[in-house]
């Protein structure tokens, strides 16, 4: 069965983080969508005019989109803030880019310029832009890259030098090596059969990556299983770990209790569940609980459901 | 001119501005889907279910989508009745909202020391009792499958408290009307039905379940045909009896056939997750009705569904 599990428990006293689930800047809007585009073989990409979620979306941050109203499947899905344009011709749009899961998605990829769509956000705590730290190096498994093409553009912003890791099974679930290519000083992808870049996996080739790059900060978005083989090599080189988790979600806002992830308190005796949608879903990877998931993490679902 | 329509309905003896509340574990305590949500529009906050201690809940994963609901086995985590009334309450106190608190356990000591926590607090106008947990000293039979369990948390709960209590009962029985009969006789001043329908889900492809819990409770609209059936037998057997009904209330309309088959209020549950604007839709559109059909006020089309013979 695995690994054995730490005892779960939830103590007010040391909720972490304070979470108090505010966040003055969400709303609820019908909005239209702009474009639709297909990316490489298997991701879409939905273009959405969002004036006022634009202008405050951070990097990690998500929004909550209810798929086409009479369907079997209800819930709204979560989905990873890709880009923002906050000057173009047109007024404010962010970009999502989504696969096929299931029915919820399949709905989404059914759209088209001119629909209009229900939307919640922006959702969730951020990536943090530390200031004394100016060589990051962002992770990417698979699907996960999407919300680091937005944090490298604010990097960039910053002043930061920005270095790429794309991992993925084959080379058409790489999101967008040729953007990454431009903005990253390095840019390195591998693919598990071989098919693009190193063969092999991000964790390969992460070691030597870093002492070339001068990495000192690292930003991970991707499966669990690469999250926490990307946090233990950070913790090895002492880099600190930005880790943007996944989780199946019911509400997106704080009420539900679906997403919780397990999360060491500061003081290390306790874990608590912590959510992923209004407390994460970026967390310092060092916190997380990584031997109290589920054994077999394909039962865990990914980011973005069905 | 006829005069506008009253919302407000009598709920054992609690005066609400609307007949429309949120389903317990369905809004948290509310401070979340307040940046959505004008409370004052809401008849009573149901608040999530709050034991004698901090319960951490269970392992993910919590939650598989079925058609037209959702699967949960979240575990009730919840901070515990001392966090509620030192951080929950006078926050809800202060947005100017009725409270109903929502009190569970695995003994019914426990139930009996969260009872005696919400004694005389500010605000709770009544204490729905969440009977569908596991009882811990009978082989973790859920005490809402079972009268004689029924009624000693009912009866426990009744010692401690003095505002109404809502019994809130589960469809998993071969009768809810008798188990709804143990907690009246126990204590409840009403009811709250249905809680959610037990299910399960299997990945085919992992040969596991898809919730760490194994199995879990299913709510939505696909449940919703099962809660107004459940609200109109149980108003057939007492129909003098304040009935919140709930179960994959969706929109205005659905809240109605509760209303028709029996229930003098209505909860909103898995739509506050789809739309967190869904309470207040519900109220609106409830007014719209009464307006369209000329009605005063809920009370005189309760459990009103013309049924032949």
């Amino acid at each position: 069965m695995g690994r054995e599990r730490n005892r779960v428990v939830v103590d007010a006293s040391s909720r972490v983080p304070s979470g108090t689930g505010r966040n003055p800047t969400v709303i609820q809007q019908q909005a239209q969508i702009l474009s639709y585009k297909k990316l490489r073989d298997d991701y879409f990409l939905l273009t959405i005019v969002a004036p006022e979620i634009a202008e405050t979306a951070k990097p990690g941050q998500f929004v909550n989109i209810r798929p086409p109203a009479d369907r079997q499947f209800i819930l709204r899905r979560p989905f990873s803030i890709y880009k923002v344009n906050r000057r173009g011709e047109w007024a404010a749009t962010i970009e999502v880019v989504f696969d096929v899961r299931g029915g919820g998605t399949a709905a989404l990829a059914s759209l088209r310029a001119h629909d209009m769509i229900d939307i919640v956000g922006p959702i969730g705590r951020p990536f943090a832009i530390p200031k004394n730290r100016n060589s990051c190096l962002l992770v990417g498994g698979g699907i996960g890259a999407v919300p680091l093409f937005y944090l490298a553009e604010e990097l960039k912003g910053a002043g930061k030098r920005v270095d790429v890791l794309w991992g993925a099974q084959t080379a058409s679930k790489l999101l967008n090596p040729i953007d990454a290519k431009r903005f990253g000083a390095q840019a390195v992808f591998t693919t598990e059969d071989g098919s693009e870049g190193v063969k092999g996996r991000v964790t390969d080739v992460m070691d030597d990556l870093l002492e070339k790059c001068g990495t000192e900060v690292i930003y991970a978005c991707g499966p669990n299983g690469m999250l926490e083989a990307v946090t233990r090599i950070g913790q090895k080189h002492r880099i600190p770990v930005q880790v943007a988790m996944e989780a199946l979600m019911g509400c997106g806002y704080g009420i539900c209790m679906t997403c919780v992830q397990p999360v060491w308190n500061k003081t290390r005796d306790q874990i608590v569940h912590v959510r992923t949608c209004v407390d994460g879903p970026v967390f310092n990877g060092a916190r997380i609980a990584w031997d109290n998931f589920a054994s077999d993490p394909s039962v865990r679902a990914s980011p973005a459901g069905n | 001119m006829a005069k506008a329509p009253d919302l407000s309905i009598d709920l054992a003896g609690i005066r609400l501005r609307s007949p429309v509340v949120t389903a317990s574990g369905c809004f948290a305590s509310g401070k979340e889907a307040s940046e959505f949500v004008d409370l004052k529009k809401i008849g009573a906050v149901v608040v999530k279910s709050m034991t004698m201690e901090p319960w951490p809940g269970k392992p993910t994963p919590r939650m598989a989508e079925t058609p037209s609901g959702m699967l949960n086995a979240i575990g009730l985590q919840n901070y515990g009745v001392e966090h509620f009334l030192a951080v929950d309450l006078p926050w809800l106190n202060r947005m100017g909202v009725p409270v109903i608190a929502s009190i569970a356990g695995n003994t019914v000591q426990e139930y009996i020391y969260v009872a005696e926590m919400l004694r005389g607090a500010p605000g709770v106008v009544a204490v729905e009792v969440n009977i569908s947990c596991p009882n811990l000293e009978d082989r973790n039979n859920m005490f809402s499958h079972d009268a004689k369990a029924t009624a000693s948390v009912l009866s426990a709960a009744r010692r401690a408290l003095e505002v109404p209590l809502f019994a809130k009962l589960s469809p998993n029985v071969t009768s809810v009307a008798e188990i709804a009969g143990a907690a009246l006789d126990n204590g409840a001043q009403g009811l709250s039905l249905i809680n959610t329908v037990m299910g399960m889900a299997i990945d085919i492809h992992t040969g596991k379940p898809k919730l760490a819990g194994v199995v879990g409770g299913l709510s939505g609209p696909a449940i919703r045909p099962i809660a107004v059936r459940c609200v109109f037998d149980v108003f057939r057997a007492f129909p003098h009896v304040p009935i919140i009904g709930m179960g994959g209330i969706m929109n205005s309309g659905d809240a109605l056939e509760f209303i028709l088959a029996g229930a003098t209020a209505v909860a909103i549950g898995t739509a506050n997750f789809i739309d967190p604007n869904s309470t207040t839709k519900v109220n609106d559109g409830i007014l719209e009705y009464m307006k369209d059909k000329g009605v005063n006020n809920l009370a005189s089309i309760r459990g009103r569904v013309k049924v032949e013979g």
